[in-house]
């Protein structure tokens, strides 16, 4: 994805992630200048389904050629489904990282922990 | 001015100048005084080349090697030929001097020789992932130790065979210390490892198995007799292998081992009083990614070129630092492309035909050796290049015996084996032919009378 | 993404070796770069060999090994004969770059000439086929020049025991971490954190952790030395030890020390120098009067021994006196003499405290006798003119590109620096548009290897630069200049250096396409 994008309707963690929230559960992944930073990303270690994953800690890794990165989460739960076709192509979070990019699919475990999110304006001012 | 800088009195005084420095003693003032050595080093004053080539080869001429003997000596590290195209090629500048090819575009040379090193001992292991080389034989096998930990932290029990090399063992023990495991040996039965212990001692928190193919004392190991209880449980199956061998027998991959080690002297790399050689590492598919050590990955350039780059290096310890698979760094890859042009030159007839050969002529010696009066085999168990006998005299005193016929009869088992005082370890190479081993026998016979027993 | 096969022959999708198409590729592409890549396994015919077996001359049997232990296909080894395998490696050696053809100034790497006398000893058959386990008696010139090479490095260090076994430097470096946990042991200590800069190399880390710690990192402060404040605050008695280099990874010789030193033993903790950098200072001072109880040596890199493209090396350690008991097993060490005779060289196995073995045999003896040919003949004298001109090299090299390259090249410390240093590529990159990374493909064009780029982390798009003392006057000037040159280059023409190289054997490669898609066998 050439330019920066921030959809308005998903929340933004300081730690440069996204979630999408519908009810009880969240779809995450990382931001657009998340991507931007870390350059060609070549692979995605993913959590396993099932795994407990909490607000501020790392969950996956992301790796380009020449460096390693970990992936925090913006909220926490229970993993309930992982984006499998990033095994085959880990470029879709480069290209795309808002919907073919989406990392996890985790059931909340507590959906107050949504009011300490920023929106998107917020979001994206924080990177100047 | 040293033989190798250059640099003149008055290359030093306008290299100054340019600094803005008045001499060289003001380059090294942030040395506290209190550190400064204030002295010469205590060695002696440095020597031409000529001086220091005779020295040197006083002291080499005080060595009895292969050259001077005829040697059964192995027990890890054998006595084959090395072809004089490996010398010449590994001599060449540009494969002897440069640097890892961290700068790939001029480093194909280099990188290519990674892949088709890692293709030829992919194709003797049987096992689709291999790395470009570590140190050697029994540090790989702890390093295999080290993927097994990294891959399941909950279990902490490696079972190890009492068929692999004392040295490979002693290794694992001192390298995983600070690792949580503790090192349980599976004891030998008849000379291979007793698979009922196996069976009785693996369960659901054993780590890791350690076998050795052939094993210390030669004989070749069941690998589908003992393999399965292993997986059954969970365990990760490292098996540590004789690289010649396997150009006859089974490949590890075949049987189910996860990962396959081994000492890669005998490929191309002389004695060398024990290194540097290199180690081989390969392993399934599924442990790509935790595997140790540089690995070579084919590409294209922006031309479409084919070419080569160092690949997957997130897992090493440059990018991942304290979580990387393994701490190396510098490996052996100019021992690993003597490696490769060995494999070569040996190519695809030659590995079976040498290992026929090995075979036909270990098994030779042991008949002829068990024929003698006061020697009998340790185990009948099948072997390829290497087996055990037990001698009815002091064998320490019986190697001194044979020295005097200029003859190096093995190794003496009882060092690493108390249980086998008695034991000496015969190893084969093709340079070793019949009329070597019938004045082994005749050498062994000897000692065997005059020596008495232990 | 799993595939580990040669696929790219199989794929379509992918141009390979097609650069025909784009006539003016076709047209300039040099002689090299037209040689296409082919596998020596791409070369062989069936039935061809080199290897001719010596006769069976023992009775045939057919019974010797169960037919379930055999291998049902040989491997798919090359089948091909020695002019071809011979042309082959010729023709691959030939796109390396190498040093004894060119300049190397990398960073941390200590790329100095690799004299020719040292392959010569190497080669005498009385150490290239001298068994590991020949009997001691029988081994004395192996024994001895182990002993004496050990004496010497002692020397070299200021510390007094040397064990040449660790094969590497990383092996060094967990020799040294696990002697410092068996030292804690045996005195009922259990500590569980070590200490290593923010500067430190990444085997400093990965160390570590091997060895059963964790990594607690220490900041730097702005003159480039350990921030000592930092360092009283995390030197707990929790922290078993501090892993050093000084100079350090900047280059820069840390005037701290000996207070970092009183701090770290305060602490009950060993100080551990990773001896990557010990060019710089041969004769002028030595790590164990720093302070340091535990020293590795890289022969590859001070001593000289030839990098191979990747190893072999060699990484002995030195200890004090308070560690000595631990020290790997075996050691060389002189016995008594008896009976009136001259003592003997002995491999020493009765050591109750030490670690135990680190690998098989002895050590990479190979590498002993060409670091000892060139201790010999260097000798004291010349050890240390090693490393005084290895540090003028570097102020020069560093003086000379202030001037052909300092506006858009600084230092990233104003300071003298020992045997290397580092340079920041934030302004080039701001000003003229190009990075470290294509100023480092540029200089290949050039001819020359570029020095260590995005070390150490610290530095914003650093060039770690080490001439060392074997690099003429007038090939420094010329690197400087082309520096300048490059840079010039790119105020007019950014694009230039961003597509180099151009007239290397392959230019920029795919390394995403590899590590995305690893083929790293060739399919069979």
């Amino acid at each position: 994805m050439a330019t920066a994008s921030y959809p308005p309707d998903l929340k933004y963690h300081e730690e440069h992630d996204w979630a999408r929230i519908e009810g009880e559960t969240a779809t995450f992944g990382i931001t657009w200048y998340a991507q931007d930073q870390l350059g060609e990303l070549v692979f995605f270690d993913p959590p396993a389904v099932g795994a407990t994953v909490r607000r501020g800690d790392p969950y996956a890794e992301v790796e380009s050629v020449k460096a390693v990165s970990d992936v925090i989460a913006p909220l926490s739960g229970e993993v309930v489904e992982v984006n499998e076709a990033l095994a085959s192509g880990p470029e879709a979070i480069n290209d795309d990282p808002y919907d073919g990019g989406w990392m996890v699919k985790v059931r909340l475990s507590d959906v107050s922990e949504v009011e300490s999110l920023m929106d998107a304006a917020a979001y994206e001012d924080s990177l100047t | 001015m040293s033989r190798y800088t250059s640099a003149t009195e008055d290359d030093r005084r306008a290299m100054l100048v340019a600094i803005g420095a008045a001499s060289i003693d003001e380059l090294f003032a942030d040395v506290p005084e209190a550190v400064r050595l204030g002295r010469p080093l205590d060695l002696p004053a440095g020597k031409p080349e000529q001086e220091v080539f005779g020295y040197l080869r006083d002291l080499a001429s005080l060595n009895v090697s292969a050259e001077d003997e005829i040697s059964f000596l192995g027990a890890g590290m054998y006595d084959h030929y090395v072809p004089s195209l490996v010398d010449s090629i590994i001599g060449r500048s540009e494969f002897l001097t440069p640097y890892t090819p961290y700068q790939p575009e001029i480093s194909q040379g280099g990188l290519q020789v990674m892949f088709e090193y890692q293709t030829a001992i992919s194709e003797l292991t049987g096992l689709p992932v291999s790395n470009a080389s570590v140190y050697e034989g029994p540090s790989a096998l702890a390093a295999a130790g080290y993927l097994a930990k990294l891959h399941q932290p909950s279990r902490t029990r490696f079972l190890v065979s009492r068929g692999v090399h004392p040295h490979s063992r002693e290794t694992l023990a001192s390298t995983s210390v600070g690792w949580g495991t503790t090192i349980e040996e599976l004891g030998l039965a008849g000379g291979a490892t007793d698979a009922e212990a196996l069976a009785e001692a693996v369960s659901d928190d054993v780590s890791a198995v350690f076998l050795q193919y052939p094993n210390f004392l030669g004989a070749v190991e069941d690998l589908e007799a003992l393999v399965p209880a292993a997986k059954a449980a969970g365990a990760l199956v490292v098996v540590a292998c004789d690289p010649l061998a396997l150009g006859i027998l089974r490949p590890p991959g075949d049987v189910g081992v996860d990962v396959a080690v081994g000492e890669g002297q005998t490929l191309g790399n002389r004695l060398d009083f024990g290194g540097p050689s290199f180690g081989f590492f390969a392993a399934q598919q599924a442990y790509m990614r935790r595997m140790p050590g540089r690995i070579a990955g084919e590409t294209t350039d922006v031309d479409g070129r084919r070419g080569f780059v160092l690949t997957l290096q997130t897992r090493e310890q440059h990018i991942r630092r304290e979580k990387a698979t393994h701490n190396i760094c510098t490996a052996q890859a100019l021992n690993a492309l003597a490696g490769v042009i060995y494999l070569s030159w040996l190519g695809r007839e030659g590995l079976v035909e040498l290992g026929e050969l090995l075979l036909q002529r270990t098994a030779y010696a042991r008949e002829t050796l068990a024929a003698v009066e006061g020697i009998e085999p340790l185990h009948d168990q099948p072997v390829v290049r290497e087996f055990a006998v037990r001698l009815d005299a002091d064998v320490e005193r019986v190697i001194e015996r044979c020295a005097v016929d200029g003859v190096n009869p093995g190794y003496p088992l009882g060092r690493d084996y108390p249980e086998h005082q008695d034991g000496l370890l015969v190893a084969l190479t093709e340079q070793r032919s019949k009329a070597d081993i019938d004045r082994l026998a005749a050498s062994l016979r000897s000692a065997v009378r005059e020596v008495v027993p232990a | 993404m799993s595939a580990t096969e040669s696929e790219l022959h199989a794929d379509p999708g992918v141009e390979r070796d097609q650069p025909e198409a784009d006539r003016s590729v076709r047209l300039t592409e040099t002689a090299q770069q037209r040689d296409r890549a082919r596998t020596i396994y791409e070369k062989s015919q069936p039935g061809r060999r080199a290897f001719v077996a010596p006769e069976l001359d023992v009775p045939r049997r057919d019974d010797l090994l169960p037919e379930r232990f055999r291998r049902t296909e040989p491997a798919r080894l090359p089948e091909i004969a020695e002019p071809e395998i011979v042309r082959h490696y010729n023709r691959l050696s030939k796109r390396n770059f190498d040093l004894d053809t060119g300049f190397y100034p990398l960073g941390s790497c200590t790329m100095k000439h690799n004299p020719k006398l040292h392959e010569r000893v190497a080669a005498l058959p009385g150490n290239a086929r001298l068994h590991p386990l020949q009997h001691p008696r029988r081994a004395q010139g192996a024994l001895r020049l182990m002993w004496e090479l050990q004496h010497a490095l002692g020397e070299v260090a200021g510390l007094p025991h040397v064990s040449l076994q660790p094969s590497a430097g990383s092996h060094g470096e967990l020799a040294g971490v696990l002697l410092t946990r068996a030292y804690h042991e045996d005195r009922g200590e259990h500590r569980t954190k070590v200490l290593t800069p923010d500067t430190a190399h990444g085997t400093n880390p990965a160390t570590v952790t091997m060895a059963g710690f964790e990594v607690v990192k220490v900041g730097t402060n702005d003159r480039g030395g350990v921030d000592v404040d930092d360092l009283k605050a995390k030197a707990g008695d929790d922290v078993a030890c501090l892993m050093l280099t000084n100079p350090n990874t900047l280059g820069l010789f840390d005037p701290a020390i000996e207070e970092i030193a009183h701090v770290v033993h305060d602490a009950g903790a060993t100080l551990y120098y990773d001896g990557a950098n010990l060019n710089a200072v041969m004769g002028r001072t030595r790590p164990g009067d720093m302070g340091f109880d535990i020293v590795h040596f890289n022969l590859h890199k001070t001593f000289t021994q030839p990098h191979g493209g990747g190893g072999p090396g060699a990484g002995p350690i030195a200890v004090s006196e308070l560690i000595e008991p631990y020290i790997p097993r075996p050691q060389v060490v002189r016995g008594e003499p008896h009976n009136g005779g001259p003592s003997a060289f002995e491999l020493d196995f009765d050591r109750p405290k030490s670690i135990g073995r680190l690998r098989g045999f002895q050590g990479n003896y190979g590498v002993f006798v060409r670091s000892y040919a060139y201790i010999l003949s260097l000798g004291a004298d010349g050890l240390q003119e090693a490393s005084e001109t290895a540090v003028l090299n570097a102020n020069y090299l560093m003086a000379r590109l202030a001037e052909t390259a300092g506006e858009h090249l600084p230092v990233a410390y104003e300071r003298t620096c020992m045997h290397e240093f580092v340079l920041t590529g934030g302004p080039m990159k701001k000003a003229l548009g190009i990075r470290t990374l294509d100023l480092a493909k540029r200089l290949l064009d050039f001819g020359f290897h570029p020095p260590t780029v995005y070390f150490p982390l610290l530095v914003d798009e650093a060039l770690l630069i080490e001439p060392t003392e074997t690099e003429t006057r007038e090939t420094l000037d010329a690197f400087a200049e082309v520096v300048g040159e490059i840079l010039a280059e790119a105020a007019d023409d950014p694009e230039a250096a961003r597509s180099a190289p151009y007239t290397t054997p392959v230019r920029r490669l795919d390394e995403a396409g590899a590590a995305k898609r690893p083929v790293i066998r060739q399919a069979l």
